[in-house]
């Protein structure tokens, strides 16, 4: 039971004098062909708040998983106290007193807050039984540390997010976590419970534990912030103290130059109405929360309009609905003329809407197939005569299609899994190109891809939008809204909340609008300079 | 975050099929895992002939393709299903119970509260008991696709059903006098016909063979095929490039309880009877079969060849250890490790290939990192 005294003797906490706990020393990890983190090195420092900036695909949450024992570099060297270690797991990790906190909440919702705290490590009495007395005694006291009052015998799925946080901080405390790593912690959280989260956060500092801290709600992330570190595209670009920091700097350093492309200049003369989206409202099945709020939108043919919104602003649902995976509570879905809302998936398909999905491996590639075989997937009843597929016919297409798209691959049999992010990607908008589309859906059309491949896929979405396609996609990243849309729309909690011409629009115009800064937030005019 | 570079790929994405072909060319990976399934067959048969004078005899080579048989048409259907991730434990059951529903037409259905019994020709009885085994796997596919229910569950479920109604239907009783019909009921020539020996092979073995090359046609050039492997290995992806997942899943379970049923059917005329625990232990030896041939449980990898394969390894072994006299408990015994044998030589084989490409992208980045670094060395950041 010695592994919880610590926890109990106050002494035994280290000073929050700022000594390098954690050191990275030239991480690097490639996963296939893609270079996630190219040599890396980072310090994570005794009771401070270390905060992770960057973008999507820029780094952090594969840094994070090294940290955390969930993947092994493919180079470099972590240091704990001076000593080199391998983190063979993430129990491993957790013994060495490193311990992770997920974006997605890791519980065991049918099981007591108490059962939850000592999962996988129970305190066991003499006889090999679990010791519930003692393990009620520590969860008690773990919360009044946390400054919580949730009993140890509630069941998880009876609290709210933010107390299940607390729980799953409080796991880590009993685990004698040196070294909290927090992704994204706030994205679930009502404001109070968000400032709950940081009196946690620095009770826990002041006793010497060291946060590591990623968030996409940069005022947010910076006003805890000891350290601010910023990634950009695997690699680590600029590590500063908070004090010496604002705002401006995180987003300058965040986007770096401005991105190799530019579609501003693209000529806007638009055709017809292809895709009139009108009063669509979208409830969430199970819960009936209402998640897409009375949204009308026009697209023009030739025009490429963008949804910038965060996470959990309603634009995944939306796309889903509009794509015909789930269905709309209210309101119409008009391709042209038809009214498509009643429609399949394969029949708003056949009509002229593909959607390239966010989560490419969960919802676009179909892993144990070829590059090919994927390529022509939504395509394929146009290759088929008298019942069969024309081989010769669709192997043109996916022939053609690959040049079309730029896909690097070693031929259309090499396997989809092969590619990098990027070519994937390609493939996914081939897929759909393929069915000769009028309008195009793309759900983060550029998560996780490197900057080359993204300024490639957009100049392939304006290059089909000069021929007419209309083209709707979301993002979170603003630089991108900016510079690759015709038009830029911003989504909060579910509605459309104003727009923008992106040839005027600036970051913090946005940004506000979006609800990422605080609408009160006043900027100085240095601002502009973040992406001009 | 980073999707590309963080999902690990499925546990489905297996190194067997990652160099299948676009149009499933020869290619050397693929007749490795399938000729692991061949070379187990020939030295099966190899080790029984030199046990046996009687094992490699025209007369048992016949009565293995027979047996065989059966079991690679009830494996035909069965491949469907566990392309697309599922299982269907029903299928002995509905061997069972289309034998029981045709031999209960040859006795002719009594019209309630008339004296009128009704006497179906041959080709009706046959039609309507296939079309009726049919239907069991038609609420198969429906619990399945339309209620989400587990596929284990539903099936499981459906061979309690199954084999109750046959056992109701025959109510203890086999048919067996009623089968060779009657001259003037028009319903003669049973055997004739489903027991007959076209050109010296059982029809069984005729019904396989056409079974095989449809299925693999139907699979390889299809758009339903195609759909099906995709559906298989992911559903999620399919469903968003417009393959009608739900449909596909229904429809399975259909081709793989018309499977059980042509089985049923056949059996009956093998034994010359309909008894109530015809094709006990089928969807086992069907199931062993698919995966013998290589195909993933998971989903999503399989071929015909291979299940015909796997069909033939375990129809040879079976006999094989009769022949040299293994008593029946033992038999069981080997039976059930070759299986084991068979799927944990398939893994083992993709452990190995991951390890070989997970060096290799170590290798890879190594290298990569070191020229970067001399690369450093010789012009210095300031």
């Amino acid at each position: 039971m010695s592994e919880h005294a610590a926890l109990l003797d106050e002494h035994e906490v280290a000073p929050h004098d700022g000594a390098v706990v954690l050191k990275a020393v030239d991480i690097a990890k490639t996963y296939g062909v893609t270079r996630a983190l190219k040599g890396v090195n980072f310090d994570v420092r005794r009771g401070k708040v270390t905060v992770l900036f960057g973008e999507n695909g820029a780094g952090k949450s594969t840094l994070m998983k090294i940290l955390s024992g969930v993947e092994k570099p493919t180079a470099g060297q972590l240091i704990l106290d001076g000593e080199p270690v391998n983190l063979e797991s993430t129990n491993d990790a957790v013994a060495r007193g490193i311990s992770i906190i997920h974006q997605e909440l890791n519980l065991a919702p049918n099981l007591s807050v108490r059962d939850n705290i000592f999962i996988g490590r129970e305190i066991r009495t003499r006889t090999g039984a679990i010791d519930y007395g003692r393990e009620k005694e520590i969860t008690e006291q773990v919360m009044a540390r946390l400054e919580e009052t949730i009993p140890p015998s509630t069941l998880v799925q009876d609290l709210r997010v933010g107390q299940q946080q607390v729980v799953e901080i409080a796991r880590a405390l009993a685990a004698d976590a040196r070294i909290l790593i927090m992704d994204e912690p706030t994205s679930a959280l009502s404001a109070t419970e968000v400032e709950v989260l940081f009196k946690v956060i620095h009770e826990l500092t002041s006793h010497g534990v060291a946060i590591v801290y990623i968030s996409h709600h940069l005022e947010e992330a910076l006003e805890i912030a000891d350290y601010a570190v910023v990634f950009r595209d695997g690699e680590l670009v600029a590590t500063e103290e908070a004090a010496n920091i604002d705002l401006s700097w995180v987003v300058r350093q965040m986007v770096g130059r401005e991105a190799d492309y530019d579609f501003r200049d693209e000529p806007r003369d638009f055709g017809d109405v292809a895709l009139s989206i009108q009063g669509v409202t979208v409830a969430e099945p199970e819960t009936g929360r209402v998640v897409v709020n009375n949204v009308s939108l026009d697209v023009r043919q030739g025009e490429i309009v963008c949804l910038y919104g965060l996470m959990g602003a309603g634009r995944t649902e939306l796309m889903e609905a509009l794509a015909g995976r789930d269905k709309i509570s209210g309101g119409r879905v008009l391709l042209g003329e038809q009214d498509v809302a009643e429609l399949g998936i394969a029949e708003r398909i056949a009509n002229g809407m593909g959607l390239v999905p966010e989560d490419r491996q969960r919802d676009g590639l179909i892993q144990m197939m070829s590059v090919g075989k994927n390529m022509s997937l939504a395509s394929l009843l146009s290759t088929v005569r008298n019942m069969f597929i024309t081989r010769k016919a669709e192997r043109e297409n996916v022939d053609r299609q690959i040049k079309d798209v730029k896909v690097k691959t070693a031929g259309p049999d090499a396997l989809i899994t092969s590619l990098s992010g990027g070519n994937q990607q390609k493939v996914v908008i081939g897929k759909i190109l393929l069915t000769d589309p009028k309008v195009m859906l793309l759900d983060e059309p550029t998560r996780g891809i490197d900057v080359g491949a993204k300024g490639e896929i957009f100049a392939l979405l304006f290059r089909e939008a000069r021929k007419g396609l209309a083209v709707l996609y979301v993002t979170s990243e603003v630089g991108e809204a900016i510079t690759a849309s015709h038009r830029l729309i911003v989504m909060s909690k579910g509605r459309l909340i104003r727009e923008f011409d992106p040839r005027t629009a600036t970051r913090d115009d946005i940004m506000a609008a979006s609800g990422e800064h605080d609408t009160h937030y006043e900027h100085d005019g240095t601002q502009e300079g973040a992406h001009q | 975050m980073s999707t590309t570079t963080t999902t690990p790929a499925p546990p489905g994405a297996r190194a067997a099929e990652e160099k299948k072909g676009l149009a499933g060319r020869f290619n050397l990976n693929t007749v490795l895992v399938e000729g692991r399934a061949l070379i187990a067959l020939i030295i099966i048969i190899a080790i029984f002939a030199v046990l046996s004078d009687n094992y490699l005899t025209a007369g048992n080579l016949t009565t293995i393709t027979k047996q065989v048989a059966f079991n690679a048409i009830v494996a035909l259907g069965m491949l469907l299903v566990i392309l697309n991730g599922g299982i269907d434990l029903s299928v002995g059951s509905i061997v069972g119970f289309t034998a029981a529903v045709a031999g209960n037409l040859f006795r002719g259905v009594h019209i309630p509260g008339t004296d009128v019994t009704m006497f179906p020709s041959l080709w009706v009885i046959i039609v309507l008991s296939v079309a009726i085994g049919m239907l069991v796997g038609w609420v198969n596919g429906l619990l399945i696709a339309r209620l989400n229910l587990a596929p284990f569950i539903v099936t499981l479920g459906m061979l309690y059903v199954a084999r109750g109604l046959t056992e109701v239907l025959l109510n203890g009783q086999n048919i067996t006098n009623e089968l060779s019909g009657q001259e003037g009921l028009n319903n003669t020539g049973f055997f004739a016909v489903f027991a007959s020996k076209p050109l010296g092979l059982p029809l069984a073995a005729w019904v396989m063979i056409v079974l095989a090359i449809l299925f693999s046609i139907f699979l390889n050039r299809t758009p339903f095929g195609r759909w099906l492997y995709a559906t298989g290995s992911n559903e999620r992806a399919a469903q968003l490039s417009g393959v009608p997942v739900r449909s596909i899943k229904t429809q399975i379970y259909v081709l793989s309880a018309l499977c059980a049923a042509i089985v049923g059917i056949l059996q009956m005329a093998n034994i010359s009877s309909s008894t109530a625990d015809l094709g006990t232990f089928y969807e086992l030896n069907a199931i062993a079969a698919v995966v013998i041939g290589g195909a993933a449980l998971s989903g999503g990898r399989g071929t015909v060849r291979g299940t015909i394969i796997g069909a033939f390894v375990i129809g040879f072994l079976a006999n094989g250890l009769v022949i040299v006299g293994v008593s029946p408990f033992w038999q069981k015994v080997i039976t059930g490790a070759v299986i084991i044998l068979a799927v944990a030589v398939d893994q083992i084989q993709q452990i190995l290939q991951r390890r070989r490409n997970a060096a290799k992208a170590v290798a890879s980045a190594k290298a990569a990192a070191a020229s970067r670094q001399s690369a450093e060395r010789a012009a210095p950041r300031s």
